[in-house]
């Protein structure tokens, strides 16, 4: 292999001295670019608008759930990580007064748990929501000691009530059926529903609010969503760790928020 | 083990505990063992962007018994398992483990034959971290709430006690086979 012939040139005299130092070179030169290091728990990054984070089950306006408990979700699921059980709203009368509903039309999930251990956050359960009950936010801040604490059950995946919203269930907005809540023609709570709340839970805390819409004092609800919890200082992110340890990091953060992403995209083939 | 054995319950252990869990937490190594696609974002999360060493931890060490982290990061096959045990049972106490990704946590999409389902099935598990992958801000979410497990761990007698009370309420606690959850 004598006659090897190198493909780059020869250095000269002072490029072969310097040689074993030139690699500093590169580290020298990187001491004057920009810093690359997110500073993750005390400045978060969002994650980009369509990102796959934790489910949500949506509501409507007026505070009923979207979600019918058809199964679909579950049926999709690749991970079988989705168990809806659904029940028939007309079996609510006998507990929570003639009328009520928790969802529009005939039947709602009385039983909605997402395993977040076998979830793979792959959105084939979203895709197959007939309702679009079932959306994905940008929290992705999950963890836990326990197994059986990483099962969220339906209160932890509801949204949040927006201000204005009346708390499930109560009756729908009278003269409509499911079609006109599918198309949007629901923007908020009724008088006749906030007096049926009044008269059959009267410590309800979302009635106040709920009136002020129906008076016109307050806008309409809109729909909010969980979030990713804000950037924090070194201690607040370290306890905020802790109650997630806890398991209890559940709550949602309540709040005004912007137009969410279910408002911007509409059920397929619908056209308010 | 050292001063917190002798220390009698009271101040003095509480702040020996506070002391030796800021240590401890300050400086977890993990041990080198990626096992599958999570192990790519444990590698990112050690990298320049989300850079591991911001919290004392960025020596993934070679040999677990420098080690007191374990990040199962990827699925058990089960013929992987008895490697993951050796690996665990090499470590020098104190160690945690971290469950990382759906695969290692509960089997996740691959519910055969051929997966562990659940790492908890071979090696005790400190914290459960789902994804399928977890990006790195999730990994270090899980770590960042592991340190705060590790700060809060008693030690000596408080420590027995923890144990013997754990131990009670495991003994009143429901079986799983008898867990009916919201099944009418």
């Amino acid at each position: 292999m004598s006659d090897y012939q190198p493909l780059r040139p020869r250095k000269g005299p002072i490029g072969r001295a310097l040689a074993p130092v030139a690699g500093f070179g590169v580290t020298l030169g990187s001491m004057f670019r920009p810093t690359v290091t997110e500073q993750y728990p005390f400045e978060k990054v969002p994650p980009k608008p369509r990102y796959h984070g934790r489910h949500q089950l949506n509501r409507y306006a007026d505070g009923l759930e979207k979600c019918i408990g058809c199964e679909l979700c579950a049926w999709a699921c690749p991970a079988d990580a989705i168990y809806v059980e659904g029940a028939d709203n007309a079996d609510l009368a006998a507990t929570d007064g003639a009328g009520a509903h928790r969802s529009p039309g005939e039947r709602y999930g009385r039983v909605y748990q997402i395993n977040y251990l076998r979830c793979i956050f792959c959105g084939l359960c979203i895709e197959a929501c007939p309702t679009r009950a079932l959306t994905m936010t940008n929290d992705y801040e999950l963890a836990g000691p326990t197994r059986a604490g990483m099962i969220y059950e339906k209160q932890d995946l509801l949204a949040p009530l927006a201000e204005g919203m009346l708390a499930a269930p109560h009756p729908m907005v009278e003269g409509t059926t499911d079609t006109e809540y599918y198309r949007g023609e629901v923007t908020g709570p009724t008088a006749e529903q906030v007096a049926w709340v009044r008269e059959h839970r009267p410590d309800d805390p979302t009635v106040e609010a709920a009136a002020r819409v129906v008076e016109g004092e307050a806008p309409p609800p809109r729909p909010t969503r969980h979030r990713l919890r804000g950037s924090a200082t070194k201690s607040a992110a370290a306890r905020a760790a802790g109650t997630a340890a806890a398991g209890a990091q559940r709550e949602p953060e309540p709040g005004t928020d912007a137009p969410t992403a279910e408002d911007a995209v509409r059920p397929k083939g619908v056209h308010a | 083990m050292g001063l917190e054995e002798a220390a009698p319950s009271g101040f003095l252990l509480t702040t020996v505990e506070d002391v030796a869990g800021y240590l401890r937490k300050a400086s977890l190594w993990p041990v080198t063992f990626g096992l599958a696609c999570c192990a790519i974002e444990m590698m990112a999360a050690g990298a320049s962007r989300f850079d591991l060493s911001r919290f004392g931890m960025e020596v993934f060490r070679a040999s677990p018994r420098q080690a007191d982290l374990m990040i199962v990061a990827g699925r058990v096959s089960q013929k992987m398992a008895p490697v993951v045990r050796q690996v665990y049972d090499q470590m020098s106490e104190p160690k945690w483990v971290l469950s990382m990704g759906v695969c290692a946590s509960s089997g996740g999409m691959f519910n055969n034959y051929a997966i562990v389902q659940g790492v908890d099935h071979i090696v005790p598990v400190d914290i459960y971290l789902p994804g399928c992958p977890p990006r790195p801000e999730m990994l270090i979410n899980a770590i960042l709430a592991l340190h705060q497990q590790i700060q809060d761990a008693p030690l000596g007698v408080n420590r027995r006690e923890a144990a013997a009370a754990a131990e009670a309420a495991a003994l009143e606690a429901t079986p799983t086979v008898e867990m009916k959850g919201l099944l009418r």
